[in-house]
């Protein structure tokens, strides 16, 4: 193999794996470390810059970054990085000094926000600061889009989204709330320099069965009935309710239902357990609560009598797999299964709606009614119209519709400049040796062996009486700090010169996951099955020396270092260095310009 | 030296061994050397070799004298017994521990100054008695601990890191094994792993007195241009005789070498050792040609590695003795005074 090129952001942001696969790029194990300092404020900000809801997310978000976590690659368990971020809302002081002040002067360029969810407070974020002035329309009473009307209220409570929504929209700008945009056209007219459609995927997918319209008046579709909940229309349910579909909206439906009078509440879902599209951790706080799921039931048709429902009939299926994997629902050949119940609950997927953008306004759609729309630039064939969140390429989530926020606003900025949207700088980052002394880092470089801490949770028979009543009671400070002892400071990156080595094995001897192997250099497949551990996680870089005195190389596995830097300690001549690695997202304005 | 301790999280594909145990459990606690010593490799390199040998870690006894090196089996083998001697007497304390319970596995692990100087009467009179172990000799050719004076074994003619040419002729602990009638003798390089851990499997494996003398620097002292013992120097003027590989008894001889390049040597315990020849005329079943071969490499500066001498056949000090096969410590009374009768019976033969 070649020298592995190190140079450049990508190599070693590559190696902090929930950084790289947060959609936001969040610093995480920068952000744990200070949390684990006590510097609870300081956390929220390097999140606040990073992925703007850090008080919401820290609570909601679908987490991308523990599935990728090292952590669990070493031991069972990743950190709880999503939980340790609701610890830094939770535990900051005021931080409104730190947010940026609204700009006195403006820039003289205007820009309208449709929606005011995720997508557009990030544009809104990024760009205030900068002088442009703002306009955010919503059709709702209050701003924050799904974050407000679809995540129940034991989930998120409304004084987070105030508090984090409140901080976008001091920032300075004019909110028309209550104002639904139902024409695109006539916004168009308005002459805004550019216009950022953050208006998500607001329709529920129906289940058009037989009896849906008869036994109509018990049959709801998932996100409507839970904004209905949010804003307080809805407060009611059956004793008896079926929740179909097995997403993270359904997951809402069913615990939503349990504090609102429904005893016997079941989750009933077309595909198997482990298929099931809602996170694994919503899976069980749902069973946590009482519900039972049950797999492999596809819905047939609504039952009813006297016009009013009475329950569901679902066909038994099994998966059968074809020669390349796929999976196959077929009929199981048992008897039909039916289940009674007062309430059905739909939530099997949701879908973008645009009857509000008319079709001659000069942006084009796809064949599935989607607007088409750059994935780079985020730029729709209109140059003045951006699409960003579930707005732009279908449903995801919070944290997705924050990173598009964030390159859309480098769009309408360069945009409103007159420059090439595509010239996009890379990020910046910075490297800091953590050498303090002979064996000292600045850095406490010890991973705990303790396994994942369980956030405690409200006690469940309380936790089911109040529907606006958060059940989770998030990290106290003592159980946090030992949860952030688990995180081996990915980002501290153990950088090698080759120049200095002499071979001795210290390094190879002392690691405590066998990824330093001294050998003689080959192709790729070849080397990663004859190193002390063999490197079968290919996902993984390979970190490859030039060639060393004795003809040798030196490869290091990243896949499951501990970053523990016993490497460097041990190495006599400082080949070894543990130095941190700190990424400085491209935002809006700034190095972008 | 390191503040931390080695974390026990591990690489989750670490194997264990057929008696259940991974490499990580033959670790000892972490090591006090210097950063980059070569004792820390031959550390390793032991806790290798006993994890792919399955040792049962309870089933072994490691001795050492005084310095760098006899304080190194505080690093391996955590779950072993060990014995930390006086100065240079590790080879009298091994040997009695040998007599008393010659079940136990007996590694003595020496320095060039415990075993080349203070303790070189020692040395030589525990390998000549041919007691069961292996006595390992982590070679530095310098007084580490005492900031690099040169040692028993430094060369004649190299020099210190002050700058110092020494006068006094060195001495070779591999002739003098050889002299005294060791009958496994090998030298190796603490950077070298891969001719490491199959002499020290060997070895262990070997019943009679085996010795490794391996030459480990002194990173602090001994690791500057003039020093015969750096790694560069090893690196330059290592000349391997042989490889080897270790084959336990229970598994199948597979030999992918062309014949008559690799020479299988079985050993008392029915181990195989598949000895690759790399310098042509070498044969490491004899002893006088061993020590000409030794000299005459020696004087070109060259430093020979690999199995130098060995004698599949040997005798060990309690065959010598004719002691009976249960630990001497495991006998009782009845055992050790048979009473009246046995003791007239044994005087009469004696008139």
């Amino acid at each position: 193999m070649q020298r592995t090129s190190t140079e450049g952001p990508d190599y070693f942001h590559k190696v902090v794996d929930c950084q790289w696969a947060c959609p936001a790029h969040t610093p995480v194990p920068e952000y744990i470390r200070l949390i684990a300092e006590g510097r609870y404020s300081d956390a929220y900000m390097v999140n606040w810059k990073s992925n703007v809801f850090p008080g919401i997310l820290g609570r909601t978000c679908d987490r991308p970054c523990e599935p990728a976590c090292r952590r669990g690659r070493v031991e069972d368990e990743p950190v709880a990085i999503c939980r340790l971020k609701r610890v830094a809302a939770d535990n900051k002081e005021d931080i409104t000094g730190r947010l940026p002040v609204p700009v006195a002067v403006s820039n003289g360029k205007r820009i309208a926000l449709v929606g005011a969810g995720p997508a557009s407070l990030t544009v809104a974020r990024d760009l205030a600061p900068l002088g442009y002035e703002l306009t955010l329309f919503d059709g709702e009473a209050k701003a924050g889009g799904m974050i407000r009307s679809q995540i129940p209220r034991f989930r998120l409570p409304e004084e987070v989204i105030d508090e984090e929504v409140g901080y976008i929209t001091g920032l300075g700008m004019e909110v028309r709330l209550g104002q639904r945009i139902d024409s695109l056209k006539a916004l168009l007219t308005e002459d805004y320099d550019a216009v950022f459609i953050g208006s998500g995927a607001p329709r529920g997918r129906d289940l058009d069965l037989p009896g849906r319209q008869e036994a109509a008046a018990n049959i709801h579709i998932g996100i409507d009935w839970l904004s209905n909940v949010s804003f307080e229309h809805v407060d009611k349910i059956g004793k008896r309710v079926i929740v179909l579909g097995g997403g993270n909206t359904a997951m809402d439906c069913c615990r939503t239902s349990r504090r609102l009078g429904g005893e016997d509440v079941k989750v009933i879902v077309r595909s198997g357990f482990d298929e099931m599209k809602a996170s694994p951790w919503e899976k069980e706080d749902a069973i946590h609560e009482d519900i039972p799921i049950l797999n492999y039931l596809v819905p047939k048709a609504f039952t009813h009598e006297n016009g009013k429902l009475t329950g569901v009939t679902f066909e038994k299926v099994r998966p059968e797999f074809d020669d390349k994997g796929r999976r196959k629902l077929v009929a199981s050949g048992e008897p039909d299964q039916h289940f009674e119940c007062d309430d059905v609950l739909v939530a099997v997927g949701q879908e973008n709606a645009f009857p509000w953008i008319e079709r001659d306004v000069g942006i084009e759609f796809d064949e599935w009614g989607m607007p088409k729309v750059d994935t780079l630039t985020f730029q729709s064939t209109l140059p003045s119209v951006f699409f960003g969140g579930d707005a732009a390429f279908g449903p995801k989530n919070i944290i997705w519709a924050v990173a598009h926020g964030h390159d859309a606003a480098i769009s309408i900025d360069k945009l409103c400049k007159a420059e090439d949207l595509t010239a996009r700088p890379p990020p910046g980052f910075s490297m800091a040796s953590q050498k303090m002394g002979i064996h000292e880092w600045s850095y406490d470089n010890d991973p705990a062996n303790d396994g994942r801490y369980k956030v405690p949770l409200r006690e469940k028979a309380q936790a089911l009486k109040d529907v606006r009543l958060e059940v989770e009671l998030g990290f106290a400070r003592e159980m946090a700090y030992r949860e952030t002892q688990r995180c081996l400071n990915c980002d501290v990156q153990t950088v090698f010169a080759e120049s200095a080595c002499i071979e001795c094995d210290a390094c190879a001897d002392i690691c405590p996951v066998d990824c330093i192997t001294f050998t003689d250099n080959g192709e790729e497949d070849d080397l990663r099955g004859r190193l002390s551990a063999p490197a079968l996680n290919a996902d993984q870089a390979l970190m490859v020396s030039g060639e060393l005195k004795t003809g040798r190389v030196m490869v290091k596995d990243e896949d499951v270092c501990l970053h523990c830097g016993l490497c460097a300690e041990r190495c006599p001549t400082g080949a070894w260095d543990m130095q941190k690695f700190l990424l400085d997202m491209t935002h809006a304005g700034g190095s972008c310009r | 030296m390191t503040y931390i301790t080695k974390p026990q999280l591990h690489h989750p594909l670490l194997k264990p061994n057929a008696l259940g145990f991974t490499r990580r459990d033959y670790e000892g606690s972490v090591s006090t050397l210097c950063a980059g010593c070569g004792h820390d490799s031959i550390s390793a390199a032991i806790i290798q070799a006993c994890y792919e040998l399955d040792l049962p870690p309870h089933r072994i006894a490691k001795l050492s004298g005084i310095g760098c090196s006899s304080k190194t089996p505080d690093y391996f083998l955590g779950n072993s017994h060990g014995f930390n001697t006086v100065h240079g007497r590790m080879p009298s304390v091994l040997t009695g521990a040998n007599l008393a319970n010659r079940d136990l596995i007996y590694l003595g692990v020496s320095g060039d100054g415990d075993s080349a100087s203070i303790g070189l009467g020692q040395f030589a009179h525990s390998i000549r008695r041919g007691v069961n172990m292996l006595y390992i000799v982590e070679n530095n050719g310098v007084y580490g601990l005492t900031k690099g004076q040169f040692s028993a074994t430094s060369d004649k003619g190299s020099k210190s890191k002050k700058g110092v040419i020494n006068h006094d002729a060195g001495i070779d602990l591999v002739s003098l094994a050889l002299q005294m009638g060791a009958t496994f003798v090998a030298r190796s390089f603490s950077g070298d792993k891969a001719q490491l851990v199959p002499l020290i499997k060997a070895a262990l494996s070997h019943r009679g007195a085996a010795f490794i003398d391996c030459v480990s620097p002194c990173v602090q002292f001994n690791n500057h241009a003039g020093s015969t013992k750096s790694y560069d120097y090893v690196r330059e003027h290592n000349e391997a005789v042989n490889r080897m590989d270790v084959i336990p008894h229970r598994d199948t001889i597979t030999v992918d070498y062309a014949p008559g390049e690799t020479v299988p040597v079985t050993q008392h315990d029915g181990s195989v050792l598949q000895l690759h020849k790399l310098a042509e005329h070498y044969d490491p079943s004899d002893r006088v040609g061993a020590l000409a071969y030794l000299q005459s490499r020696q004087a070109l500066g060259e430093i020979v590695t690999g199995l130098l001498f060995l004698d599949p056949e040997a005798r060990d000090l309690h065959e010598n003795l004719g002691t009976v096969d249960a630990p001497l410590n495991s006998l009782t009374e009845r055992e050790l005074t048979p009473g009246a009768a046995a003791l007239a019976k044994l005087n009469a033969s004696l008139r």
